[in-house]
């Protein structure tokens, strides 16, 4: 969509190609209507994983200091801010190319239960950021036995 | 799983799919994704900074080609154990990226380093190649 080459493109037309490629473009265009990842609505983009004992939050935020990172829970929102920075240009240095994103950003969710707050833990490992949210005690799925009634 | 901050951040992120080339498909059952990437430019040197998160200094391979520079980060990726995904919005994959460097860089001083998941690549500019001042004299 974005990469057609100007030259050349028309010259050998596969038709397989130009099926694979009106099916990428149909495939992110209904992205949102598929199983496939949603477009993320700020930054950072993030996976959560679950279970009956909690959540794991997994955001990528690569060049991101650990320091800059800062993680939030109260109740069921969590809210993850930081700052990007740029690596520091000294004079006369000059960008040719700028495609990464600095500055601050903030996302907040709602989770689907309570938080044990205190026992949140946040890793950061290869600019990759795991956090895992254990669920309340009190709002853990409880077993039901069925008695009989004779 | 609500996010109550939209009007915040509206642009898109996305990652970029590598295209596939003609002809050519991938070995490895995994996508490939274009790290983004910042190139500037200091008074000795070229500099690539590429965003690979989740790749480490054991999985990243760089090749020079001819004049071809070849950037690719390995997926070395676990699911959390137990752990069921309930919501994406992001996928994981490999990075792949190339960039054609002109006569001015020197091949044999090709630096890398790799932290926090960005790849920098320091590109030596060759000698006669630095930046030359020519001062104009008056006729």
């Amino acid at each position: 969509m974005y990469r057609r080459r100007p030259f050349g493109y028309y010259h050998s037309i596969n038709p397989w190609r130009e099926i694979e490629q009106i099916q990428r473009e149909m495939n992110r265009m209904f992205r949102h209507m598929s199983t496939g990842p949603r477009v993320a609505p700020g930054y950072p983009a993030i996976n959560v994983w679950a279970n009956d004992e909690g959540v794991v939050v997994t955001a990528e935020l690569p060049g991101v200091k650990t320091e800059d990172i800062d993680i939030s829970v109260v109740g069921n929102t969590l809210t993850l801010s930081g700052e990007r920075r740029p690596d520091e240009l000294k004079d006369g240095e000059k960008y040719h190319r700028r495609e990464r994103r600095q500055g601050k950003f903030t996302r907040t969710f709602e989770l689907p239960f309570g938080v044990e707050a205190d026992k949140v833990e946040a890793m950061f490992e290869r600019g990759v950021l795991h956090i895992s949210l254990p669920r309340a005690e009190a709002e853990k799925p409880r077993k039901i036995a069925v008695k009989s009634a004779n | 799983m609500a996010t109550k901050n939209k009007e915040l951040q509206t642009d898109v992120v996305e990652k970029e799919e590598v295209e596939v080339v003609e002809g050519a498909e991938r070995t490895r059952p995994v996508k490939a994704y274009v790290p983004r990437a910042d190139i500037y430019e200091t008074d000795d040197s070229l500099v690539i900074v590429a965003d690979m998160p989740g790749v480490d200094e054991n999985n990243v391979d760089i090749t020079l080609e001819k004049n071809v520079l070849s950037l690719k980060g390995y997926l070395d990726f676990q699911t959390p154990e137990n752990y069921s995904l309930a919501y994406a919005e992001y996928e994981v994959g490999d990075y792949e990226r190339s960039f054609t460097l002109s006569d001015e860089i020197d091949r044999d001083k090709i630096e890398a380093t790799i932290s926090d998941g960005v790849l920098r690549v320091f590109l030596a500019k060759a000698g006669p190649a630095k930046t030359k001042k020519i001062s104009v004299k008056s006729a």
